[in-house]
């Protein structure tokens, strides 16, 4: 028998992932994938709602050699205390040395959670992840408002960390085999009462799969002057945003981009009359190339642009774009 | 009576945080504290329900490892009542997880409550996970990403703001709740306010008066580094005589950096 060894370290292994976001769920089992490989471990989903069995196939062809499933009517809706229960008893049982879990508004306490219960440590909001020589993982966040980049691993296992929606890319399918496993567990009541879900109005065409952005920041004089961006958006086949302020202050927008809003990673990014505070970068970060348009040649806007044009959005926007259109052809 | 206690954590303002070019490190020891932003909106809150139902005392609740006395006078200037500090040194390195026990610990000595308050996340570390984390340690019901609150009787009803949607839950208490910035407005306390706040007691405990065992607080993670990004953006100025020939400029560029067009 192994003796804990002084880490205790020694006696888990494999990797389990959990989402109740399906799209997510098969992100991070790209990710799982390429480390398991790394670890020569298996990789394992934990499938859990009332009638999901159905989706345990393709859990499989995108990478997971198990699927744990727990098909239950208490499952149906996300009850963090129901989740929690059984997440805690596959942990518990399966000894898995790396857990990840989907950070999502209802993902991300339950990964906190866990970690509590397994006495463990958490490293939420992993936009880049990796093993070391010992076994470790090794997470990338983004902390200090967007000032850093923290790279954080861990001293016990299991290793929590929690993975943002569009963090990696969603794996090709393949002709990958695997076992599904169905579990009874005991599920925890849940304590608190859902009495009403609401869906919100968002736009059914999510920013994070937008190849182009036009945002628009305090620059922008009045709500209907977004025509602007939308006209060249149509060109571009592109999408729309907004900084924070717009948002939460101004309520001319429901979402916003960055760190606190939507985290975008698009081909271009055009930022018009965006200051360019840190936490609106910290979300435009993975951008491959940024535009700055803005009227104040000290923005730190343009410190972060690949192109800076100083002067008025509602002058080169309209001119911006007649030059697509033309040039484009 | 009702009880709210807060927690408050005293954070980096990191509007005001300098980088050292060279090294790409924070400097965070010179950078200026201050409550941080959500747990000001928990405070708020807190502030509103007792002006609506009067029999309620608010206590905020914080842990530092350095002085946080000023943040503290502020917030008895938004209203609270009384300020609990564990102020150990020696807590400078404890992950999410030992900060929680120390506030679970703190709270048990405190003594009964009707609703733990947080915000959903921190300004400077930005984890999001010591609200849960307390929330379980407690073993109470939580309500987290809360953008609107109420009080009735025992009953809280929040509602929450998901991905897709929003939902209302109800909970009996004692139950902890996760605010977002959405909540509401912090007040900027009056002079009135803060100078009836220096009169309010800010009671001082360290983690040895709490009885807490140092082995328990070891961190279960290792930070490598924290270093500010590098920038590798291109940094061109497009100019020109006229905005025709900026936009021309600017569109070629696009085209041949291949984000536009088919």
């Amino acid at each position: 028998m192994l003796w804990e060894g002084e880490d205790g370290m020694s006696e888990h292994e494999g990797i389990l992932v959990f989402s109740e976001k399906h799209d997510l769920m098969l992100e991070m089992l790209g990710k799982g994938r390429e480390i398991a490989d790394k670890l020569q471990t298996s990789l394992a989903a934990v499938l859990m709602g009332f009638n999901v069995q159905k989706k345990a196939d393709e859990l499989i062809k995108y990478g997971a050699d198990k699927v744990y499933l727990v098909d239950n009517q208490a499952l149906e809706h996300f009850q963090i205390e129901a989740y929690l229960s059984v997440l805690h008893n596959l942990a518990v049982n399966y000894k898995p040395e790396i857990i990840l879990i989907g950070s999502t508004r209802n993902g991300k306490p339950l990964a906190a959670r866990l970690a509590t219960r397994l006495e463990a440590g958490c490293v939420p909001d992993c936009n880049r992840l990796s093993v070391d020589e010992e076994r470790r993982l090794v997470g990338e966040r983004i902390t200090y408002g967007g000032n850093a980049a923290a790279k954080i691993t861990f001293k016990a296992k299991p290793q929590i960390a929690t993975v943002p929606a569009r963090a990696f890319e969603k794996p090709e399918p393949k002709d990958h085999s695997g076992q599904l496993v169905k579990l009874d567990v005991k599920i925890e009541e849940a304590k608190t009462e859902t009495v009403d879900v609401k869906p919100l109005e968002t736009s059914n065409v999510k920013i994070e799969d937008a190849n182009v952005i036009i945002s628009c920041g305090r620059g922008l004089g009045k709500k209907e002057d977004r025509a602007l961006l939308d006209e060249l958006a149509t060109v571009l086949c592109g999408q729309v945003g907004c900084s924070r302020p717009l948002a939460e202050d101004r309520k001319w927008f429901t979402e916003w981009v960055g760190l606190s809003g939507h985290k975008v990673k698009p081909k271009l990014y055009i930022a018009c009359g965006i200051s360019g505070v840190i936490q609106h970068v910290a979300g435009i970060r993975d951008a491959k190339v940024i535009v700055a348009i803005n009227k104040d040649e000290q923005a730190p806007i343009f410190e972060v642009a690949d192109y800076g044009v100083v002067g008025n959005l509602y002058e080169i926007l309209p001119a911006l774009k007649e030059a697509l259109k033309k040039q484009l052809g | 009576m009702k009880r709210i206690i807060v927690c408050l954590k005293q954070a980096v303002d990191v509007s005001q945080l300098k980088v050292d070019p060279a090294t790409r490190q924070l400097l965070i020891a010179s950078a200026p504290k201050k409550i941080s932003d959500f747990d000001k909106n928990a405070l708020e809150e807190a502030v509103r329900i007792k002006e609506k139902l009067g029999d309620v005392e608010i206590f905020t609740l914080t842990l530092t490892s350095e002085d946080a006395k000023a943040v503290l006078r502020e917030a008895l200037a938004m209203g609270a009542d009384k300020a609990y500090v564990v102020y150990d040194p020696s807590l400078k390195d404890i992950d999410t997880s030992g900060t929680a026990y120390i506030l679970a610990e703190a709270i048990n000595k405190i003594g009964g409550f009707n609703l733990v308050l947080c915000g959903e996340t921190s300004l400077d570390s930005f984890s999001g996970l010591v609200g849960s984390r307390l929330a379980e340690m407690l073993n109470l019901p939580q309500i987290s990403s809360v953008r609107k609150l109420s009080v009735e009787g025992d009953t809280v009803t929040a509602e929450r703001t998901l991905e897709d949607a929003v939902e209302t839950v109800k909970a009996e208490m004692p139950v902890l709740v996760a605010v977002t910035r959405e909540i509401n407005q912090p007040r900027i306390p009056s002079l009135m306010m803060i100078m009836k706040a220096s009169k309010k007691e800010i009671v001082t405990w360290t983690a040895t008066d709490l009885g807490v065992p140092r082995e328990r607080l070891g961190s279960k993670i290792e930070v490598i580094e924290v270093l500010a990004p590098k920038t590798e953006r291109k940094k061109i100025k497009i100019t020109g005589e006229n905005v025709q020939e900026i936009a021309d400029k600017l569109a070629k560029a696009l085209i041949q950096e291949g984000v536009v067009g088919r």
